[in-house]
């Protein structure tokens, strides 16, 4: 239950429009008090999943405690109240993407889900022996590998953006690679692997210029940008709500319409049916038609919870500050001897990934764990981005709105650190 | 609280910076690849069996301290060995590092192996560990296939 006298960050006061009042922020997420080997918890893994406030976490309880009841199939108070909800947060998830309709947002289990989603759907039904799927080199393995199955399956080809040193896209190179094959252009926003935020919104109108649609990968987008669907003018945008202060196991696949419209369902079962005989079944309308079964009601009422707290925080707001802690960290670790940061861009978002010479990252990983500090060690998902940088693993520290200078220090401290015990 | 000094021993610092037995066996009649794809750690284990005894081992690839230096110290452990020696020695190295030894077990049979003992206070490092040690049991199997920790 919500203690009394909690109140949401985003209500708290005009002065946090100044700092963003991060100190007061912190205490909205219970996991930030939590102390990892004696030490307070340094969490600077966002980017693999985000901590959540409490709303969330009492909205997804009050839910369970006072209106659970499964959905869309009840004549009873609390089949309705859930039904409102859900329902409600669908709305709350279309002003939050601009998107011009409700039946746009499909829930989906996360971003690998919305992908598989389009993949099967409009992939089976319009790819073609001979066509082509143009993704990037900084895709991670969840927009790369269901493309990889479907041009297997179809006799299709997969045709890859490359990047620069920096871990830019080439922009010329990607015009040339659409072509009357091309299919789809499925491309991520902001990589996870190098924090680079790519310029979508260009892309899609180069492509959109050949008649072909465009695929975004809003997984780490979500958390730190603006989105307008109808401005970018993209075809499908996908998200998961875990990286963006909600609950795992629940996500966001947006479509446009008229595209939703012409695509034969996902899977088959329960909701997304109208009328079922053992002849033949007619779908029901969007976005029922890709929602089969009972889906994950408390996810996205947590969700809704996620978006509502986010939004009073404001994603400006939230971009500024995280612009500036990156800024911070760049600087911190960039003076480090032997550190090698993997990931350049001009524009990025609060991702530092980085190698130290002769020290792998899964040991710097193990010793700053030892001080607390969370980062992620390995491949992030994205192996093609590793050999591309010729290193096997980075480790990668990835920012929310509620860190803070200190634990960039913090982190700087720790590295020394490691350096310290490999000398 | 588990030690960091404990997992990072001096030994095991100076076998990853200095690895031992670190080359392509030419004369090897084994080989086997190991991989961890959480952490991308890459091994080749080469072997020169004469019979049932290790004549010769080495190993080539990538990874953190504690597979390389894992690797290392096992190729030191193992030349002149004998396949049942190898294979008693890893099943006393597994129960180590997992933290299921019992106090009947002999951890004087492992030798300076006994340095990873303070791996089984880091569970998600078992597997750097270990993975030189499955290879080597892919290698002396001889069943050529790659090997993965997952
Ligand atoms: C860029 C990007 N795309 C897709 C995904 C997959 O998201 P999920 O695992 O939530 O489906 C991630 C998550 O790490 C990501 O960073």
């Amino acid at each position: 239950m919500i203690p009394a006298g909690r109140q949401v960050a985003g209500e708290v006061c005009n002065e946090c429009l100044v700092g963003l009042g991060v100190e007061r922020i912190r205490q909205d997420f219970p996991a930030l008090q939590v102390k990892v080997h004696g030490k307070p918890l340094v969490y600077l893994d966002n980017a693999a999943t985000s901590q959540k406030p409490q709303v969330v976490i009492d909205r997804i309880t009050r839910y369970y405690l006072s209106e659970n009841s499964n959905i869309h199939r009840g004549v009873h108070f609390l089949s309705d109240l859930a039904t409102q909800a859900y329902e409600s947060t669908r709305d709350r998830l279309r002003q939050f993407l601009n998107a011009a309709h409700d039946r746009e947002i499909i829930f989906t289990r996360g971003t690998t889900e919305g992908i598989n989603l389009v993949a099967h759907s409009f992939g089976r039904s319009r790819v073609r022996a001979g066509d082509e799927i143009v993704i990037s080199a900084m895709e991670h393995h969840s927009n790369i590998v269901p493309w990889q199955i479907l041009c297997e399956e179809k006799g299709a080809t997969l045709r890859v953006i490359p990047i620069n040193d920096a871990g830019e896209l080439l922009l010329e190179e990607y015009e040339r690679l659409l072509c009357d094959r091309t299919r789809l252009v499925a491309v991520t926003y902001v990589s996870n692997a190098l924090g680079t935020v790519n310029p979508v919104k260009p892309m899609i109108a180069t492509a959109h210029r050949r008649g072909i649609p465009v695929l975004v990968d809003g997984a780490q987008a979500a958390p730190h940008l603006a989105v307008d669907v109808q401005d970018l003018d993209c075809d499908f945008y996908a998200f998961s709500g875990h990286k963006l202060y909600g609950p795992t196991g629940i996500g966001i696949l947006y479509g446009k319409a008229d595209l939703l419209e012409s695509m034969p369902p996902y899977q088959g079962g329960g909701d997304m049916i109208s009328a079922v005989t053992f002849e033949r079944t007619l779908y029901n309308s969007l976005p029922y038609k890709f929602e089969a079964g009972t889906p994950h009601i408390a996810g996205v009422i947590g969700l809704g919870a996620a978006i509502e707290y986010v939004q009073r925080i404001g994603l400006p707001r939230i971009a500024a500050y995280e612009a500036d802690l990156l800024a911070y960290g760049t600087e911190l670790l960039s003076a480090i001897p032997g550190l090698r940061i993997i990931g350049t861009a001009r524009e990025k978002a609060s991702v530092l990934s980085f190698v130290l010479d002769g020290i792998h990252a899964h040991d710097t990983g193990t010793i700053l764990d030892h001080e607390g500090i969370a980062i992620r060690a390995g491949h992030h998902c994205a192996m093609p981005v590793m050999k591309r940088f010729g290193v096997p693993a980075t480790a990668r520290a990835s920012l929310a709105f509620y860190n803070t200078r200190e634990e960039l220090e913090a982190l700087a401290k720790g590295l020394h650190k490691v350096i310290e015990v490999f000398a | 609280m588990s030690d960091l000094s404990d997992l990072y021993q001096q030994v095991i610092l100076d076998h990853y910076k200095r690895p031992r037995n670190f080359r392509r066996l030419d004369e090897a009649n084994r080989k086997a690849e190991g991989h961890n794809p959480l952490c991308g750690d890459e091994i080749t284990v080469y072997l020169h069996l004469d019979g049932d005894v290790i004549k010769d081992i080495s190993f080539e690839g990538a990874g953190c301290a504690i597979s390389k230096a894992s690797a290392s110290m096992m190729t030191a452990a193992l030349k002149g060995r004998t396949r049942g020696e190898a294979e008693t020695l890893f099943e006393k190295f597994h129960e180590m590092v997992t933290g299921r030894r019992d106090g009947t077990a002999d951890p004087a049979g492992l030798g300076k192996l006994e340095v990873f003992c303070g791996v089984s206070e880091f569970p998600v490092r078992v597997k750097c560990a270990s993975l030189a040690w499955h290879t080597l049991r892919a290698a002396l199997e001889g069943s050529g296939e790659r090997v993965s920790t997952e």
